[in-house]
C-alpha cells in the first residue's frame, strides 16, 4: 500500500514539475513557440525522462556490496545491463564507421544510410556466424568433455568455489559451461539455419510451381497449406514431435533430424504463401510469356525467370523466418523435446540452469547463467529483426 | 443486413470445415505412431493377452475410419476419452475397478485457468498497446517514438522464456513483489488468484503488446496523410484530438484485426510461459502429456488449441468485414 502511495506521490510531483518547466520556459524565453505550444503531456514526458535518467545514474553508482558484505544484486545486474548497452552502442557505432571507410562504393553507401540499430544487427549476425563456424577453435574444451569437478561456480575464483580452468563453471555432470555456450552457437544456430533453408527450398519451389502451373495443383497445394496453417505452429510441432520421439526410440540424433524436417515442413507453409503470391505477380509479365513462347522448360521458368525477380521479398522473409524457426527450436528445446543431448544447445541450457535464478541475491554471477543462454538466443533474434526492419523500411520507401 | 448475415454464415461454415479437416489431420498424425496405443501404454513388458485386452477395451480393433468417427462423435459431445497416464492399468488386464480419469475431467479446470490468464493479459495488453500506439503516432520520429520502437522490437523478438526469467529476476527474486510460481488451486480468492497470475500475464503482455502497438501506430500514421485529417488540422484542433476523434475510428478495422490475431498468438505463447511459471493451465498439461506420450490428452489439447485458433482468426475476419463498408457490400 505504501509503495503505491509513494508511486502516486512521485507521479504528482513529476506532473507539477512538468507544469513548472513549461511555465518557467514560457517566462524565460519570452513565450517562444517551443514552450507556448507545448502540450502538458510533452512537458510531463520531459520531466519523467529526466527523473528516470537521474535515478539510473544514481543507481548505477551505488556500491555493489552492502555493509554486511552481501552483494547488492540489483545494482550488479543494473550495471551489467547498462555496460552491455553502452558497449554494444559503441561497437555498433565503430562498426558503422569502419563500414563507411572500407569496402566497395556500394557497401560504403549502404553503411552511410544505416541507422545504429541496423549496424548493431549486422555486427551481431557476423559475430554469431564467426562463433558458429570457429566454435571448435574458440571453445576451451569439447562440448561433450566431462570433467571430474561438478557444479563448479562461475567466476573462476578458487576462493568462492570457482576454477580458473572453467570461467563459467561446470554443470551438474561436469561439462564446461563456457564451451557449451560457444558450441551452442554452432548447434542451435546451425540447425535453425539448415531448417530455414529446407523450409525455403520446399515452400519456395512448391509456391513457384503453383504460381506457374496454376489449375488443380495450385488448388490442392493451397488448400493443404490452409489446413496446416490452421493449427498453431508450436502446438503442431509438439504433436508431431510426440510421434517422432516414438519413431526415433532411443536414437537421439534421429530425433534431431525429425525435428528439422517437422519444423521445415510446418514453416514451409508460410514460405509457400509468400512465394505463390510473389510468383503470381511475376507470371503475368511479358518476359515470362516470351520465355514460354521460346519453348523454355518449367525448370528454366522457375529458376531463371521467376526466382531472380522474387529475391528481394524472399530475402527479407528469410530473415524473419529464420528468427521464427530459431525461436521455435529454442522453445522446443526449452520444453525438453527439441535438440537432444549430448549436443550443447541454448534452450536446454536455460531449462537446466533455470533454478539458479533464485540465488540472485547471494551470487549474481550464478543467477546470470540461465539469462546468459536465453540472452544469447534473444540477442541473435533481436539483431536479425533490426536488420530486417531496416531492410523493409528501406525497400518500402516509407519516410514516416 | 441480409448480405452481412450471409457472409458471417459462410465464414462460420468455412471455419467448421477447416476444424473438421484439422481433426482428420490430428487423428491421422496420432495414428502414425509405430505399433499402437496398447503397446505404447504397456511398454516393454507387454504380454500378448494384455495388449489384446487393451485393444478391445479402447476399440482399437476397429478400422481407422470407424474409430475416427467414434472419436469425433464423442469429442463433439464433450467426451474426449480416458487419459492413459492416470488410468488404472490393472483394470485393463484383470477385473475392471472402474477408476479412470477422463480427459475432459483433466482439461476442464485447466482450460478455465488458461482462459483466466488470457483474459488478464488481454485486459492489460489492449489498453496499454492502444495508448502507446497513439502516443507513438502523435510524437512520431521523436525520441519517445524511437525508444518505443526499439524496445518493442526487442520484446517481440526475444523468446518468451527470456522475458519471463528477466521479470522473475527483477520482480520476484531481487524485489519480492510478486510470486514467481503460480500455484493456483480451487477455492482461492480472486485477488490471490490475480496476484499469482500477474507475472505470467505481464510476460505475455510484453510479447503481444509490441505487435498491437506497432500496428496501431502504423494504421494511424497511414491515415494522417489523408485530406480530411489535413482539414481537421487546419480547423485548429489539437493534435491529440485529431488522432483520437478523427483518425482512430477509421484505423479501428486493422487494429481490431491485429488484436484478434494476437489473442490467437497468445494461445501458442501460453505454452512456454505456463511451463516457466508452473501455471496449471492447458499448455502445461499439453507439454507434460507430450513428454509421457499420453495420446488422448495430446489429441484433445491439440484439438482445443486449433479450435480456439481458428475461432479467433474467424473473429478477426468477421470483424474486419463488419467494420469495412466496402467488404460489407461486395459487388
Amino acid at each position: 500500500m505504501t509503495t503505491l502511495l509513494t508511486l502516486a506521490l512521485i507521479l504528482v510531483a513529476i506532473a507539477a514539475g512538468g507544469w513548472v518547466l513549461r511555465f518557467a520556459g514560457q517566462k524565460a524565453t519570452g513565450n517562444a513557440p517551443a514552450f507556448r505550444d507545448m502540450p502538458f503531456a510533452v512537458a510531463f514526458g520531459y520531466v519523467l525522462g529526466a527523473c528516470l535518467l537521474m535515478f539510473s545514474v544514481w543507481y548505477f553508482f551505488q556500491p555493489t556490496t552492502t555493509k554486511s558484505g552481501v552483494p547488492n544484486a540489483g545494482v550488479v545486474f543494473f550495471r551489467w545491463a547498462v555496460q552491455f548497452f553502452i558497449i554494444s552502442a559503441i561497437a555498433a557505432f565503430l562498426f558503422r564507421a569502419l563500414g563507411r571507410m572500407v569496402g566497395t562504393r556500394g557497401t560504403k553507401k549502404m553503411f552511410r544510410q544505416m541507422p545504429l540499430t541496423a549496424s548493431f544487427g549486422v555486427l551481431v549476425v557476423i559475430l554469431y556466424a564467426l562463433t558458429a563456424i570457429f566454435a571448435a577453435w574458440l571453445a576451451p574444451h569439447g562440448q561433450e568433455e566431462v570433467f571430474a569437478k561438478v557444479n563448479v561456480l562461475p567466476g573462476g575464483n578458487a576462493a568462492t568455489g570457482g576454477d580458473p580452468l572453467h570461467p563459467l563453471g561446470t554443470d551438474q555432470i561436469g561439462r564446461d559451461l563456457l564451451s557449451r555456450l560457444i558450441y551452442g552457437a554452432q548447434n542451435t544456430v546451425g540447425i535453425a539455419f539448415v531448417t530455414t533453408c529446407l523450409a525455403f527450398f520446399l515452400g519456395g519451389s512448391l509456391g513457384f510451381l503453383a504460381a506457374t502451373l496454376q489449375g488443380w495443383l495450385d488448388q490442392v497445394l493451397s488448400r493443404a497449406v490452409d489446413v496446416l496453417m490452421a493449427i498453431p505452429s508450436l502446438i503442431f510441432a509438439l504433436l508431431l514431435m510426440t510421434i517422432a520421439s516414438a519413431w526415433a526410440g532411443s536414437e537421439r540424433w534421429l530425433l534431431t533430424v525429425y525435428m528439422i524436417i517437422i519444423i521445415a515442413v510446418i514453416d514451409s507453409t508460410r514460405v509457400f504463401r509468400l512465394a505463390r503470391a510473389v510468383g503470381l505477380n511475376i507470371v503475368v509479365m511479358d518476359y515470362i510469356e516470351a520465355a514460354k513462347l521460346r519453348g523454355e522448360g518449367l525448370g528454366y521458368l522457375i529458376f531463371r525467370e521467376i526466382l531472380p525477380n522474387a529475391t528481394a521479398p524472399l530475402l527479407a522473409e528469410f530473415g524473419l523466418r529464420f528468427c521464427f524457426v530459431f525461436l521455435t527450436i529454442a522453445s522446443l528445446s526449452f520444453l525438453g523435446v527439441g535438440i537432444q543431448p549430448p549436443l550443447a544447445d541454448w534452450g536446454t541450457m536455460v531449462r537446466d540452469s533455470a533454478q539458479f535464478i533464485n540465488f540472485a541475491a547471494f551470487s549474481p554471477l550464478t543467477a546470470a547463467l540461465p539469462l546468459l543462454a536465453a540472452g544469447a538466443i534473444a540477442l541473435l533474434t533481436v539483431g536479425v529483426n533490426f536488420v530486417v526492419d531496416w531492410m523493409l523500411h528501406r525497400s518500402s520507401g516509407l519516410k514516416e | 443486413m441480409q448480405s452481412v448475415i450471409r457472409i458471417i454464415l459462410q465464414r462460420l461454415a468455412l471455419g467448421l470445415l477447416t476444424l473438421f479437416v484439422v481433426s482428420i489431420v490430428i487423428f491421422t498424425a496420432v495414428n502414425m505412431l509405430p505399433g499402437d496405443f496398447a503397446q505404447a501404454i504397456l511398454g516393454q513388458g507387454a504380454t500378448p493377452e494384455a495388449v489384446e485386452a487393451i485393444r478391445r477395451d479402447l476399440g482399437l480393433d476397429q478400422p481407422p475410419i470407424t474409430r475416427y468417427f467414434q472419436w469425433l462423435g464423442s469429442a463433439v459431445q464433450g467426451d474426449l476419452g480416458n487419459s492413459f497416464a492416470q488410468a488404472n492399468f490393472a483394470s485393463f488386464v484383470g477385473a475392471d475397478s472402474g477408476v479412470r480419469t477422463t480427459v475432459a475431467q483433466q482439461i476442464a479446470p485447466r482450460f478455465a485457468n488458461t482462459m483466466f490468464l488470457a483474459a488478464v493479459t488481454a485486459c492489460i495488453a489492449v489498453p496499454v498497446s492502444l495508448l502507446l500506439g497513439i502516443l507513438a503516432a502523435l510524437f512520431r520520429n521523436s525520441v519517445f517514438d524511437r525508444a518505443t520502437n526499439v524496445t518493442t522490437l526487442t520484446s517481440i523478438s526475444s523468446p518468451e522464456f527470456f522475458l519471463a526469467y528477466v521479470l522473475i529476476l527483477f520482480l520476484a527474486v531481487l524485489n519480492p513483489v510478486l510470486p514467481s510460481l503460480s500455484n493456483i488451486f480451487e477455492g482461492m480468492s480472486f485477488s490471490e488468484r490475480l496476484e499469482k497470475t500477474l507475472l505470467p500475464a505481464l510476460t505475455l503482455t510484453l510479447v503481444v503488446t509490441a505487435h498491437m502497438m506497432r500496428m496501431t501506430r502504423a494504421a494511424i500514421i497511414n491515415l494522417l496523410a489523408s485530406p480530411y485529417i489535413e482539414m481537421a488540422r487546419l480547423k485548429g484542433i489539437s493534435p491529440m484530438r485529431v488522432i483520437v476523434k478523427h483518425a482512430l475510428p477509421n484505423a479501428l478495422a486493422p487494429i481490431i484485426n491485429v488484436i484478434a490475431l494476437n489473442l490467437a498468438y497468445l494461445i501458442t505463447g501460453v505454452v512456454v510461459v505456463e511451463v516457466v511459471f508452473v501455471y496449471p493451465g492447458i499448455g502445461q498439461l499439453f507439454v507434460d502429456s507430450v513428454k509421457i506420450r499420453d495420446i488422448p490428452v495430446v489429441q484433445a489439447c491439440c484439438l482445443i488449441f486449433a479450435a480456439a485458433y481458428i475461432l479467433l482468426n474467424l473473429l478477426a475476419d468477421i470483424l474486419s468485414i463488419l467494420s469495412n463498408p466496402r467488404l460489407r457490400h461486395p459487388k
